[in-house]
């Protein structure tokens, strides 16, 4: 997989994650160019398309939208269903997740799917392994959260991640 | 700053935050990077698995040249180590296989090799899955190392394929076992050939049948998960039956299998299954079993509501396609083409007229086809299409009438596409006089028509249709007068175009003074154009873009579009070659035709014939001088270049590759994309040999290829130059040689002109080299000792007598490269003479027919000097033994010393 990208109906991206180095320039150019295309598909037509020398698979989860990139040889089926187990952590983690919880805590998204692929390629595909790893990371930072110098420092990180991501999501 | 001390901090949010932070924001040219990489050392080293993981992340995510250099060398230890936790080896073989895509020759598997192939054994199925995507890759590179994995890669597979779906726990995703794997697992056996060993083939064999049979059992869940992933496996499994093409038997299942799913509801499979069968068609065992799903991808093709699907379609019909069942697939995708998407249409039409041409059984079927095309997707059909059919239809005389009615029938439609006139004035031009029997196709008739589109169309067709007219005064004489009034008439003879009112003030001209036999010569019938690859389907290739097409293809498409515009080539200057020309066309040969013969030659100037072609590289010949009466009436050979011919002025590295030769017989004298020259040459006495070599790097021929060489007046004194004449045709690839002569009569400073001209797909290519001729050429090496040298150099002490230069060597001194320049340069190089052992002398004959010049030469480097720029000091005193002016001796001196300064340089 070369990147996936997560947006919204109204095209807002709300989360990327690339495999492949690029400029950020070409990341703006290729979002805003599968963002068009995608969104302007009809519901009942196939999840697959070809897009330069690469094959996109999307499929849409209520308000949101999951991308996939992949090259001429991967499978386009299965990687439907990585998008599928992707949204089951979500939703498993969450809750019922829905579009809020991605964008208030978008750092978990990550975490989660970094658990689940790494470099483009499934690491670990059983729900209860990929969700026990999160959960003792946040098992380990609810100890820690107890302790009071760090808050503010993460607080002020997490601020400028998101200021970031959503300021080059544009 | 702040986030590189959140990574060192023991807490486990802030490192956290911090690898977040880093994997997002940090780019890779970060000068932060090793602060980084060192937070990331301790975190691996840490024993803490979670801490090891975030760490693995995060050089995984980032992924950059420095990380890899960094931790390329650690991360396989971690990988293959007996005590590394599960989860953290998972997290390695990714990270390291994102290391391998980043920098592959940083990551030496070596001796990790086969203790990484065995992670397919490994008892976490999670750890298979992590590891396999890097064997994978690994595999692709280097198929041979890792060749061992092959049979534990079936045994895992024949595993998973044979287990209950409960078998596997949380692997099992929708009553499907280890989906994810089992794709990873047939993908990673596309990488080789099939097993050789028996038993590992037939369990391979076993577990191919046993997920075909399971596409046919009912279902475990209605979900769409569950199909989804259990055909995932099944298009991997064909994927991999299509790489074997070996089982004819699972071929034809497969076949089957997909044809179930071409009538499926799901569009995602629909799409898949046209998909997969294109590359089932190409197959001898199943081609004949996607045949007859036809039906089913016609109907596809029709009713699918989404484009993407209905390209597959076309591209399953044109791959099914063959002698059999070619009209029905070309009248369906001609039917669809009126309604096609725009998006396609090009693609669509360049199908068409390639599968038209390649399984045409009669040609009138072809012209139809063709000329379908035009009517339908005018706009769509390339000039690569139409000059194809004319190609064919002048190299086949059985359908050269039909195509006349035919184009002739479609010309009168009331809005024609502008192509249709092209192939139209082009067709009726060379055989309108087969249907010139018919009173409804009347000569007159013709012509009207044609000329009832005229002013509709653009300059280049309406050049084409000039070129018809004047055609049509050769065939038919009656049409004569009624044309020469359409070309006397202002908007033609004083067109602002320049093209155009050349082509009216010419073939107006030729109309009236020519003869009828001079005509009829002139103007023949078109020679037939020789076979070769339909210049379409290189086209087709390379719109397919640059991931399925070679560059070498491309190129040859770029090329045979080059050839296919080469309107302007002028097959022949005279009656011999035009002669020729008709028995082996050259494959430039003027597809616009209507090529001047060769009484027209002077009249037309190149330009004339070659609309299409970039004129500028000739630069269009003014009207007035290519008028030539004379030379045309007494059909004398045509004046020697028209203007535009000139030579071009020598190259501005010319003389740079000059000088690559003042101590050097042998070697490449000139290369470009186009041509290669190479040189030998030998000198004796005052007399030279030099062998030139034309290598043609294309694989088109060169045409009018003519050398010639030449003096300025003064040199013409000095050198006597003689040139045996090239072929005019060099072959693709061919390479031509060319023995000059030279003599040298007394001593020169300037170099002989070299001037190269040919036609390249029709483009003139003109250029001048100098010829590595200089004086030094005519030395002979003479001896001499010490004492007899500077009794000598001390007689040469007149001002004219010598000469003297001081300069830089650029690249420094080395005494042998100075000590090979010297004696290339043809003199003796005299050891034991100078005093000072760090200077070189050397002494010399420079042989001419009028004198013999002795040469005394020494240099002195001067290494001290300053450090860094190492001077040379050189004096060359020069002698005569018989009398000559002081002032040409030295000018030879001034002359030595210059090559000196450049070979030092």
């Amino acid at each position: 997989m070369q990147f996936m990208l997560l947006f919204s109906r109204q095209g807002k991206l709300r989360l990327q994650k690339w495999y492949v180095p690029l400029s950020d320039k070409e990341k703006k150019k290729i979002t805003r160019e599968l963002v068009q295309t995608v969104l302007a598909r009809k519901p009942k037509m196939c999840s697959f398309l070809e897009w330069r020398d690469l094959k996109i698979v999307y499929k849409r989860y209520a308000s949101l939208y999951f991308c996939c990139a992949i090259e001429d040889q991967d499978n386009e089926l299965i990687t439907l269903e990585i998008i599928h187990r992707y949204v089951e952590l979500l939703d498993k983690y969450f809750g019922s997740v829905c579009e809020l919880d991605i964008i208030f805590n978008f750092e978990k998204a990550y975490f989660i799917l970094d658990e689940f692929l790494l470099g483009g390629e499934a690491q670990e595909t059983s729900k209860k392994n990929v969700l026990k790893a999160i959960e003792q990371a946040d098992l380990l930072q609810e100890v820690r959260l107890t302790c009071p110098t760090s808050t503010p420092l993460y607080a002020c990180f997490l601020l400028s991640c998101s200021f970031l991501l959503s300021s080059s999501s544009h | 700053m702040e986030a590189v001390n959140l990574l060192s901090s023991n807490k486990y949010t802030e490192k956290q935050i911090g690898y977040l932070f880093i994997s997002v924001l940090v780019n890779s040219n970060s000068e932060l990077i090793r602060l980084i990489n060192n937070a990331i050392k301790n975190d691996l080293s840490s024993r803490n698995p979670t801490f090891m993981c975030l760490a693995l992340h995060c050089i995984a995510n980032v992924g950059s040249r420095e990380m890899a250099e960094a931790f390329a060398g650690e991360i396989p230890r971690i990988l293959v180590a007996g005590d590394t936790m599960d989860s953290v080896k998972q997290s390695a073989a990714l990270c390291l296989l994102r290391l391998y895509k980043t920098c592959p020759d940083l990551v030496l598997m070596g001796e990790w090799t086969s203790r990484v192939v065995h992670l397919l054994n490994d008892q976490h199925m999670g750890v298979v899955t992590a590891a396999i995507s890097l064997i994978t890759c690994l595999s692709q590179k280097n198929p041979d190392e890792f060749k061992t994995c092959v049979s534990l890669a079936v045994s895992r597979l024949s595993r998973i394929v044979s287990s209950a779906s409960t078998d596997l726990q949380d692997y099992t995703y929708y009553f499907v076992p280890a989906p994810w794997l089992s794709c990873k697992l047939l993908r990673l056996l596309q990488c080789y050939p099939p097993p050789e060993d028996g038993a590992v083939k037939g369990r391979l064999v076993e577990c191919l049948e046993t997920i075909l049979n399971k596409a046919q059992e009912p279902p475990k869940s209605k979900k769409v998960q569950h199909s989804n992933a259990k055909n995932a496996i099944l298009f991997e499994a064909i994927a991999l039956i299509i790489h074997y093409d070996s089982e004819p038997n699972l071929l034809v299942r497969a076949c089957n299998q997909l044809g179930q799913f071409l009538q499926h509801r799901e569009t995602n499979l629909r799409y898949l299954a046209l998909e997969s069968m294109c590359t089932l068609a190409s197959s001898e065992f199943s081609h004949e079993a996607v045949k007859t799903h036809i039906e089913t991808v016609i109907n596809a093709l029709k009713t699918e509501r989404d484009v993407s699907v209905r390209q597959r379609a076309a591209d399953l019909l044109y791959a099914m396609c063959d002698r059999s069942n070619a009209k029905q697939i070309v009248a369906e995708m001609l039917s669809y083409l009126e309604t096609a998407d725009y998006s396609i249409r090009e693609e669509m039409v360049l199908k068409v007229a390639i599968l038209a041409e390649k399984y045409a059984v009669d040609y009138s079927w072809y012209v139809d086809t063709i000329l379908n095309l035009i009517r339908i997707a005018g706009d769509y059909v390339s000039e690569e299409v139409w000059y194809r059919v004319i190609q064919i239809v002048i190299n086949r005389d059985d359908v050269q009438g039909y195509a006349a009615k035919t184009v002739f029938e479609a010309l009168q439609a009331p809005a024609c596409h502008e192509n249709m006139v092209k192939v139209g004035g082009y067709i009726l031009g060379e055989f309108g006089n087969l249907i010139a029997g018919d009173p409804r196709s009347s000569p007159l008739v013709q012509f009207n028509l044609l000329h009832s589109k005229f002013h509709l169309c653009s300059v280049p067709t309406r050049a084409l249709l000039l070129s018809a007219y004047i055609k049509f005064i050769n065939l038919f004489p009656e049409t004569k007068s009624t044309i020469q009034e359409v070309l006397r008439c202002d908007s033609q003879i004083r067109n602002s175009d320049v093209e155009l009112q050349q082509r009216a003030v010419e073939y107006l001209k030729l109309s009236s003074i020519a003869s009828t036999d001079v005509l009829a010569t002139v103007l023949e019938e078109m020679p037939p154009f020789p076979e070769r690859e339909s210049s379409i389907l290189a086209k087709l290739k390379k719109k397919k873009g640059p991931g399925a097409v070679s560059v070498n293809e491309l190129e040859d498409a770029k090329r045979e579009g080059g050839e296919l515009n080469g309107g302007g080539e002028r097959g022949g200057d005279t009656s011999a070659m035009a002669a020729s020309n008709a028995s082996t066309p050259s494959p430039s040969a003027d597809l616009l035709g209507l090529r001047p013969g060769p009484a027209a030659v002077s009249v037309a100037p190149p330009s004339a014939g070659s609309l299409l072609v970039d004129v500028f590289s000739e630069g269009p010949a003014a009207p007035s001088t290519a008028v030539n009466d004379d030379g045309f009436l007494s059909s004398a050979p045509p004046p020697p270049a028209a203007v535009s011919e000139d030579p071009a002025p020598p190259l501005p590295e010319a003389e740079e590759l000059l000088n690559k030769f003042v101590c050097k017989n042998n070697g490449v004298l000139f290369e470009n994309q186009l041509l290669q020259i190479g040189i030998k040459s030998e000198y004796r006495q005052n007399l030279g040999r030099m062998y030139l070599f034309y290598g043609n790097k294309t694989s088109v021929q060169f045409v009018s290829f003519t050398t010639t060489v030449t003096c300025s007046v003064e040199l013409q004194s000095q050198l006597n130059v003689q040139v045996k004449t090239v072929e005019p045709l060099v072959e693709g690839g061919a390479q031509v040689q060319q023995v000059v002569n030279i003599e040298c009569l007394t001593d020169f400073i300037d170099a002989p002109l070299l001037n190269i001209k040919f036609r390249y797909g029709g483009a003139l290519q003109n250029l001048t080299l100098k010829l590595p001729v200089t004086i030094n050429k005519f030395f002979q090496p003479t001896e001499m000792l010490s004492q007899e040298f500077f009794q000598r150099w001390k007689q040469l002490s007149q001002p004219q007598q010598e000469a003297q230069k001081i300069f830089k060597a650029v690249h420094g001194i080395d005494a042998e490269v100075v000590k090979a320049k010297l004696l290339g340069l043809g003199t003796a190089l005299l050891e034991n003479v100078d005093p000072n052992p760090e200077n070189y002398v050397c002494a010399g004959v420079i042989q001419t027919k009028a004198q013999q010049v002795g040469c005394l030469l020494r240099l002195e480097p001067n290494a001290q000097a300053q450090v860094s720029l190492n001077s040379v000091n050189v004096h060359v005193h020069t002698d005569t033994y018989t009398c000559t002016s002081a002032h040409t001796i030295h000018n030879s001196g001034l002359k030595i010393v210059r090559f000196l300064d450049s070979l030092v340089r």
